[in-house]
C-alpha cells in the first residue's frame, strides 16, 4: 500500500488533504492512500466557484471504473475554483494526488479551523490503526 | 400455490436461527397504519378455465373500434416481422441480464437502439431506454437540476401545451423532490406556447424549460425561438418529441442556435401496439457534457484483450447498484423488450419507411380535419401548422358525442375539455397511416348523423 503523507499538509479521517497557501486560501485534494484505494480514476466533478460549503459537506465526486465517491469539505468556506484540468486528465489524481490532482481551492471561513485537522503524524497513525 | 421454494420447515429453521418467532415480526418497523392488511376486496380464486372465459367475454365487449384517438399513444402499422423476432427466446426478456457482458447479443441490440435514437434526435448519447415518455420527462427534469449547476431554484417552466398526463407524472415523481413547475400558457389563436408568457420569467433563476414538439394539441411550436429563449435565460432546454415526427421535423439537437440539452419521448409509436396504459418505453438522449447526469443504463462499444470489438455496460458508477442513494435515478431499469421492438421496427422500416409513415399520418390527419370541419358545429381550434393530430371545437359537450360514436364502432378522439376548460368543448383527433379515405368518410358520416340528431347545447 502506498502511503505518501507529505509533512506540510493537514488531513481528515475521510482522506482529504488541505494545503495552506501563502495568500490565506487553501487547496484541497484526496490523499495518496485514497487514490490508491479507489483505483484508476476516470472522472472528477468539482464544486463551482462561489459556492459556500460547510465542514463535512459533500462537494466533489471522484469516479473510478467501479465506484463513485464523495469528497467532503475538510473546513467551511467559499469555493474559489475547481481544478478544470481534471476534465481532460482525471488520472492526475492517481499519478500526482498532492500536485496536479488537486480538487478545489477554498477561502476558509475561519483559518483556525485548519488547526483542528490531523497533521501528517496523526493521519499516518490513523491509517495504521485503520489497517489493523 | 406460492412460488416460493421454502418448506414450512425451512422457514421455521431460518426464523429460529435469527431468533424471531413469526415472519410478521420482521415487518415490525413498518407502522400498523401503513400495512396493507388482508385483501378483503379480492374475490376467491377462479380456475384457469373460468378466468379465460371471463377475459374473452370482457375483451369482446371492447370490440374493434375504428380508432381516431391519439393523445400520446398512436396506432401505427407494425410489420409482422417485428414481434415474430421480439418473441424469440433469445430476445424475449425485459431485462439486461446479470453478467451483462456474457449476453453480447442483448448488449448489441441496446447499442444499436442507442445509435438509432441518438441519430433520430441528433444528440450525442442515448441511454438504454426508460419506463415511458411521461416518467422520462420527470427523469429529464431531475437530470436538469443536476446538470444545470448555475441554477439553484429547482424551477422548471412547463408549458400547459405539454401532454397533461406527462405534467401530472412529472409533478408526482419530481414534485416530492422539491422541484417546482411553473405553468406557461399558450396562445389561444395558435395553440402554441406563448413567448410573452415566458418573458414574465426573464431575469429569474430558471433551471429548465420544457418544449413538446408537436405539442399536446398536435400543433408545431416555434422550437428555435423557444430553445434560444431558454438558453439566453440560463435554463437547460428539455425537448419532448414524437419519434415518428422526427422523420419530417427538425431534430431537437438542431433547434435554435445550440440545440436542446435533453431529449425525451414515448417510444410506443415505434412498433409497440396500443394497450391500456402500456407497457411502452421511454427514450432519452443528451449531450456528452451531461452524460454523467443521465439516468439509466448505457452500453458502449469496446475492444477485448485480443482486439476484437465487443459491447459492455459503461458509466455504471452513476447507477444505484454502485452509487446507492446518490444514483442518478432509482427507477432506471430499462424496458428491454419494448426497446427491442422499437429497434427492430426502425431497422425494418428504415429512414425512408419512417418518413413515409410520418408523411402519410400528416396527410391523413389533414384529410380528417377537412372532412370533419365541413360538419356544422365542428371547427378547428387553432390555426398554426400541425403534425398528425388536431384539436377540434364542438358546439356541445364532447362526452355524449363520443359515447354515441362508440355505439357506432368509432373511437372518435380524446375529450380534452376537462384538461383545458378554457377551450370549451374540445376534442383531440388523430389519423395515422392506418386510416383510409373510406375510414375517414365513415367517421365524418357518423359524426354528421350524431350532431344532426340532437340539438346543439
Amino acid at each position: 500500500m502506498s502511503n505518501n503523507v507529505p509533512a506540510e499538509l493537514r488531513y481528515t479521517q475521510s482522506h482529504e488533504w488541505v494545503r495552506r497557501n501563502p495568500d490565506g486560501t487553501v487547496t484541497i485534494g484526496i490523499t495518496d492512500h485514497a487514490q490508491h484505494a479507489l483505483g484508476d480514476l476516470v472522472f472528477a466533478e468539482t464544486p463551482e466557484a462561489g459556492r459556500t460549503v460547510a465542514a463535512g459537506e459533500a462537494c466533489a465526486v471522484v469516479e473510478s471504473v467501479k465506484a463513485a465517491s464523495d469528497v467532503y469539505a475538510p473546513i467551511a468556506g467559499t469555493v474559489l475554483e475547481g481544478n478544470g484540468g481534471l476534465a481532460d486528465a482525471p488520472e492526475s489524481i492517481n499519478t500526482d494526488p498532492y500536485g496536479a490532482g488537486w480538487l478545489w481551492k477554498l477561502r476558509p471561513a475561519d483559518a483556525k479551523a485548519l488547526d483542528a485537522l490531523l497533521d501528517a503524524g496523526g493521519y499516518q497513525k490513523f491509517l495504521a490503526e485503520s489497517a489493523e | 400455490m406460492a412460488f416460493i421454494p421454502h418448506t414450512d420447515d425451512d422457514v421455521r429453521q431460518m426464523l429460529a436461527t435469527i431468533g424471531v418467532g413469526h415472519i410478521d415480526d420482521l415487518f415490525d418497523e413498518i407502522p400498523k397504519s401503513l400495512r396493507a392488511g388482508p385483501l378483503s376486496a379480492i374475490p376467491p380464486a377462479a380456475s384457469e378455465m373460468e378466468i379465460g372465459r371471463l377475459m374473452s367475454e370482457r375483451a369482446a365487449r371492447d370490440g374493434r373500434p375504428l380508432n381516431f384517438i391519439g393523445a400520446g399513444a398512436y396506432e401505427h402499422h407494425i410489420p409482422a416481422a417485428v414481434w415474430a423476432i421480439v418473441t424469440r427466446g433469445e430476445i424475449y426478456s425485459a431485462y439486461t441480464p446479470y453478467q451483462a457482458e456474457a449476453s453480447q447479443g442483448t448488449l448489441q441490440t441496446i447499442y444499436e437502439y442507442q445509435t438509432m435514437i441518438a441519430s433520430l434526435t441528433a444528440m450525442e448519447v442515448s441511454n438504454a431506454s426508460l419506463y415511458d415518455g411521461a416518467s422520462g420527462l420527470a427523469e429529464a427534469c431531475l437530470m436538469a437540476v443536476r446538470a444545470n449547476r448555475r441554477s439553484k431554484s429547482l424551477r422548471i417552466l412547463m408549458p400547459r401545451a405539454v401532454n397533461p398526463a406527462y405534467r401530472k407524472c412529472a409533478q408526482a415523481i419530481a414534485g416530492n423532490q422539491n422541484l417546482r413547475f411553473e405553468a406557461i400558457g399558450f396562445d389561444p389563436a395558435s395553440g402554441q406556447t406563448a413567448l410573452d408568457a415566458l418573458e414574465r420569467h426573464a431575469g429569474e433563476d430558471v433551471t429548465a424549460l420544457v418544449i413538446q414538439q408537436p405539442n399536446f394539441f398536435g400543433t408545431l411550436e416555434d422550437v428555435d425561438r423557444l430553445t434560444d429563449w431558454g438558453h439566453q435565460h440560463g435554463a437547460l432546454v428539455i425537448a419532448v418529441v414524437n419519434p415518428t415526427s422526427l422523420a419530417l421535423l427538425k431534430p431537437p439537437g438542431e433547434w435554435g442556435e445550440h440545440g436542446v440539452d435533453i431529449v425525451v419521448g414515448e417510444g410506443q409509436p415505434l412498433g409497440v401496439p396500443l394497450a391500456a396504459g402500456g407497457p411502452y418505453f421511454g427514450f432519452m438522449t443528451t449531450r456528452m457534457e451531461h452524460v454523467r447526469q443521465m439516468p439509466g443504463r448505457i452500453v458502449g462499444r469496446t475492444l477485448d484483450l485480443d482486439g476484437r470489438p465487443g459491447f459492455t455496460l459503461t458509466l455504471q458508477a452513476r447507477e444505484q447498484h454502485i452509487r446507492r442513494g446518490k444514483a442518478t435515478s432509482n427507477i432506471c431499469t430499462n424496458q428491454g423488450l419494448l426497446m427491442s421492438a422499437g429497434t427492430i421496427y426502425l431497422a425494418i422500416v428504415g429512414p425512408e419507411g419512417l418518413e413515409r409513415v410520418a408523411s402519410a399520418s400528416l396527410a391523413r390527419t389533414a384529410e380528417l380535419v377537412a372532412a370533419l370541419t365541413q360538419i356544422k358545429g365542428v371547427r378547428e381550434a387553432f390555426a398554426a401548422p400541425r403534425f398528425h393530430e388536431a384539436l377540434l371545437k364542438l358546439d356541445r359537450p364532447v362526452a355524449p358525442v363520443l359515447e354515441e360514436l362508440a355505439r357506432r364502432g368509432i373511437a372518435g378522439g380524446y375529450d380534452a375539455s376537462a384538461d383545458y376548460p378554457e377551450l370549451g368543448h374540445a376534442l383531440l383527433v388523430c389519423a395515422t397511416e392506418t386510416k383510409t379515405s373510406g375510414d375517414i368518410a365513415t367517421y365524418a358520416a357518423a359524426l354528421r348523423a350524431v350532431l344532426g340528431t340532437a340539438r346543439a347545447a
